[in-house]
């Protein structure tokens, strides 16, 4: 296994502390952590992937992303849309620290693309159903892990702290993948935004609701995890009037200042789609 | 599987061919992206959006020593397929191994909102996505992340009122995020020469050892990731010969079917209970899979 993979606690840490203890666990497998709350009047369910050392998958033991968290994650967020079907919508919020997915012969054997794709299905189908999906990042957020747990929130939260990360690869294989030794890496981050490991990097790109500062990630004093209650709240009340698609994404400031090419590209395709 | 077996349109080849039969073939993954799109839709039906001219290039990749291309290797073609108006999003395999930049992210992304949008208004357009990717272009590692996270939230807004037809040909295949997405339309033909998965072989054994994958193990990459084993096992619903007109026809027939009645990311309860079923304690063979969750199943 990897040597940059360090066992983490922060999405249990974070689970636990913002379900708390009046909260009501559903089953599933130990590695994907359930609960339903209430958060101020709104209705919560919780989702968190977490280690599990004893995981049936090998690769998959230190908190990876892999085929029964993909599937069992879709199976939670589609009973909550079965549930409210035809009543108030509850917010979802996905408490975010995947190091990557499950790099292993079973996962790509058993199809983990696939369960990658029913978790993403789930959250984008409780998105549009009108669901308010809101995900804190408060550790890893890599990859194929945060595409499946994450990344299709309506809203995206992250603690501005230097072990809260947003990337594509992990750094050490992105600099031999890349040929670039890690300084390089990092030196080339420096001016290009999106190469950047540093969580206020990711906040420049616009994809994030809200950096939020001053907080003991790892041992939270109780009026932080108050602080943290309230930009939740005021996260699914926001999602409730935005849009239902990623399009707010695309208006905030960030996006307007780093996003440019995307956002020519969407103003000339509109034009030229049904001119002849 | 609970619906009926979406690869039984398919044929299974016969085992020896006639000769002749190579010399009328013209194959598909021969051509470049734009060559392709142009050989799927009807002749003369052609019309390519946002085309090289317009030099819609990467931001990002000249500061770090990489030549741009006009077109960000993904190009968006409107025509006919079989008389029906058709928007083809293919990606260039030999541009960055097919990665996904914000450019051409961005690309797919918008063109599957506008399907949409033609779709709510009663004026639906076929999509097909020519998928050949290793994911993410690790030089826009998080614009790439981000604008792939947007194409599969617009691919399953859109499936929902027209389908969307998925075609890895190879040779680059399907990997990374955009793996994801394969798996999220509504239809999935590969070839025998296609290869999909979430990690490729390469990155399996350095991450996670060579007794975990070796990656210089030809029959068991195909075994794993090719496209016979995907189609055998459910996760691919055609799988076509290497010719343009037998993949064109694949098209038309998914087509055809309309929107599936579950699609495969929505079968959430019986893809449970076949992980639960399976002994993962030791290696599996690409043959047990087979067995397992073979098509009919």
């Amino acid at each position: 296994m990897s040597n940059e993979k360090t066992i983490s606690t922060r999405g249990r840490i974070w689970f636990e502390t913002l379900a708390g203890k009046q909260a009501k666990h559903r089953p599933s497998v130990p590695s994907v952590l359930v609960a339903d709350t209430t958060l101020q009047k709104e209705r919560v369910r919780f989702l968190a992937i977490v280690p599990d050392p004893e995981n049936r998958f090998p690769c998959a033991r230190q908190g990876q992303v892999g085929l029964q968290e993909g599937w069992n994650l879709a199976k939670q967020i589609r009973d909550a849309i079965k549930a409210d079907e035809n009543g108030e919508k509850r917010a979802i919020i996905a408490i975010v620290d995947v190091p990557s997915q499950a790099y292993g012969r079973r996962e790509e054997l058993l199809g983990i693309f696939l369960a990658a794709a029913a978790a993403t299905d789930a959250y984008v189908s409780a998105r549009l159903a009108g669901h308010p999906v809101i995900s804190l990042l408060v550790g890893h957020a890599i990859s194929g892990g945060f595409l499946t747990h994450g990344a299709q929130a309506n809203r995206l939260l992250a603690f501005n702290d230097p072990g809260v990360t947003v990337h594509a690869m992990a750094k050490n294989a992105a600099a031999r993948v890349t040929r670039r030794t890690v300084e390089e890496l990092d030196k080339l981050a420096e001016t290009i935004i999106p190469m950047s490991y540093k969580i206020e990097d990711y906040a420049k790109l616009g994809t994030l609701y809200k950096l939020i500062d001053g907080v003991k990630v790892d041992s939270p004093e109780p009026e932080q995890v108050e602080q943290v209650r309230d930009d939740l709240s005021a996260a699914i009340a926001d999602a409730r009037s935005g849009q239902r698609d990623l399009s707010d994404r695309l208006q905030s400031q960030g996006a307007q200042k780093n996003r440019i090419a995307t956002l020519v590209v969407r103003q000339r395709l509109a034009a030229e789609w049904h001119s002849n | 599987m609970s619906q009926p077996t979406p690869g039984a349109a398919s044929s299974s080849p016969p085992t020896l061919r006639d000769p002749r039969e190579y010399l009328t073939r013209k194959s598909l993954v021969e051509l470049n992206a734009r060559e392709r799109a142009q050989a799927l839709l009807d002749e003369g039906s052609y019309r390519e959006l946002l085309g090289p001219f317009e030099r819609l290039e990467s931001p990002w990749l000249l500061q770090q020593g990489v030549v741009p291309q006009a077109d960000d290797g993904l190009i968006v073609a409107r025509g006919k397929i079989s008389g029906t108006d058709s928007v083809i999003l293919a990606i260039e395999g030999q541009f960055q191994g097919g990665g996904i930049g914000e450019v051409s992210g961005a690309k797919a992304a918008a063109a599957l909102d506008l399907a949409l949008e033609d779709a709510k208004r009663g004026q639906p357009v076929q999509v097909v996505l020519l998928l050949e990717t290793g994911g993410v272009r690790l030089q826009e590692a998080n614009l790439g992340l981000e604008v792939i996270a947007e194409i599969n939230s617009s691919l399953i807004a859109l499936r929902q009122h027209v389908p969307v037809v998925g075609v890895i040909a190879g040779m680059v295949g399907c990997f990374g995020g955009m793996s994801i997405s394969a798996s999220l339309c509504s239809y999935l033909i590969m070839t025998r020469e296609a290869r999909l998965g979430l990690n490729g072989p390469e990155v399996i054994e350095e991450q996670s050892g060579i007794e975990e994958f070796d990656s210089k193990d030809r029959q068991l990459i195909w075994g794993v990731n090719g496209g016979e084993q995907r189609h055998a096992t459910g996760f691919a619903d055609y799988l076509a010969e290497d010719d343009v007109a037998a993949i064109k026809e694949c098209i038309v027939q998914a087509f055809g079917r309309g929107i599936p009645a579950t699609h495969r990311s929505e079968q959430v309860d019986d893809y449970l209970k076949r992980l639960a079923a399976i002994d993962v304690s030791h290696q599996l063979e690409s043959s047990e899979i087979r067995k397992l969750w073979s098509k009919g199943e």
